[in-house]
């Protein structure tokens, strides 16, 4: 249980997806002009996350990995299909993002209005192929792990955009040198929040 | 950049050497017309992918600590712009618009492969560096922005074009983030020393702040800032 607190803290905080590894910036900077859009499409982000990396990390285990074949019989363990998992996860991902859509436009019509564009784009957020590629790369022990994972990284994301966009909202009645008006200090912005961001690093529960 | 595509206008109107067979086009438009070039050359500056369009940010803050990474970057978006570009401009009469993104994603993602393979297999250190980096370009913004945005509407010459113009807006950002990044933060370029010996025995010190992630961010800010005094026009209302 202290794992998964320890992981689920460390996804949030200290491996933030977008001030650590800068995934979903794209996003991430086009919608964050209200806070309203900008928690609809964290939340989108959050569900999304953390159904796509538990199903992945299964196809990673049964069918990707170098000998992840071995169940089917002990001709396919030396098969190695991991060039293939690119192309997995992606699909997994877009199927997934097009159930998301259909739930959104279903029961929260406003907001399907309101993200536009941007909902059948959370397939090409790179936090979300990010969240799967992560997970590959550090070896989970079960799906749980992944799943914890999935779940802190999207709410890490949904906590930056949330803090950007409440901070557009009120950089709006400010006076900005025209140059930086808009994406310049957005940039600027993020880049101290990432500074303090790092100050949770080395946090342990 | 110019003088070339002059000397390639040259031999583009002498027709024996005329090599627009390979792309039928029925306005006979020459291949570097001046419209054509202004698909190059704009993304460049008034329309540079990331400070503009703000496509593909995500791999271009994280991959600029050092100016060796950031070229491979640029040259392997470069690579799958270009090809995916080319392959969807063929097919964009043939793709239903309803799954045209699995579709844009797929292309996407078979080019990226192709891209990880031959890095693995020639120059395996960048690719362990850039690691999940590379497989990140098939949600690369400015691919799939430029997918939507030029290639399903327009011919496979122009969005040739395209995609080698947009990689080549994208690698000058990174290039020159990157370039920054490394002098300033562990006085190197390209892994070579450029900084003397001596300016460091006089007490000047690597800046370590820029080689963490939160520069990237700044330093894209400022960016930003010089471009845009430089070209009013480009200054967003507020």
């Amino acid at each position: 249980m202290e794992a998964y607190l320890n992981l689920f803290v460390k996804s949030i905080f200290i491996e933030n997806m977008i001030f650590a590894y800068f995934l979903g910036m794209c996003s991430y900077l086009a919608v964050s002009k209200t806070v309203k859009t900008a928690v609809g499409l964290g939340l989108a982000v959050i569900f999304v996350l953390a159904i796509t990396v538990p199903i992945n990390f299964l196809l990673d285990t049964y069918l990707l990995r170098p000998g992840a074949l071995s169940w089917l019989g002990s001709q396919y363990t030396s098969l190695d299909l991991s060039f293939l998992s690119f192309i997995m996860f992606i699909a997994v991902i877009a199927s997934m993002v097009q159930l998301v859509e259909m739930i959104v436009e279903k029961f929260a019509p406003a907001l399907y209005g309101a993200l536009g564009i941007f909902l059948p784009l959370i397939a090409v957020n790179c936090a979300i192929l990010g969240g799967s590629l992560f997970m590959q790369q550090k070896d989970f022990a079960g799906v749980t792990e992944s799943a914890v994972y999935g779940l802190g990284s999207g709410i890490g994301w949904l906590l930056a955009i949330l803090a950007i966009a409440a901070i557009r909202e009120k950089i709006t009645y400010s006076n900005v040198p025209a140059p930086l008006r808009g994406l310049g200090i957005t940039f600027i912005i993020t880049g101290l929040m990432a500074l303090g961001f790092m100050s949770f690093m080395g946090i342990k529960l | 950049m110019l003088q070339t595509n002059n000397s390639m206008e040259k031999n583009v109107s002498n027709p024996k050497k005329e090599p627009t067979i390979l792309f039928v086009n029925k306005e006979r438009e020459p291949l570097f017309s001046k419209k054509n070039r202004k698909l190059l050359s704009d993304p460049m500056d008034d329309n540079n992918p990331i400070t503009v369009q703000v496509l593909g940010i995500c791999s271009a803050l994280a991959i600029t600590v050092q100016l060796k990474p950031a070229i491979v970057m640029s040259v392997s978006v470069m690579a799958v712009m270009a090809a995916s570009n080319v392959i969807i401009s063929l097919l964009r009469n043939l793709i239903p618009n309803r799954i045209r993104i699995i579709v844009q994603l797929v292309v996407v993602a078979a080019m990226v492969i192709l891209v990880d393979q031959v890095l693995r297999a020639y120059a395996y250190d960048v690719s362990k560096e850039l690691s999940i980096f590379i497989g990140l370009i098939i949600t690369n913004c400015i691919v799939m922005g430029r997918l939507e945005a030029f290639a399903l509407g327009n011919g496979v010459w122009k969005s040739f074009l395209d995609g080698i113009g947009n990689a080549a807006g994208y690698g000058v950002i990174l290039i020159i983030v990157a370039f920054f990044r490394e002098l300033l933060g562990s006085g190197k370029l390209l892994g070579y020393q450029v900084i003397p010996d001596s300016i460091y025995a006089m007490g000047y010190e690597n800046n370590g702040l820029m080689l963490l992630s939160p520069m990237a961010l700044i330093t894209v800010g400022i960016l930003i800032w010089i471009q845009r005094s430089r070209n009013r026009s480009l200054i967003e209302k507020n």
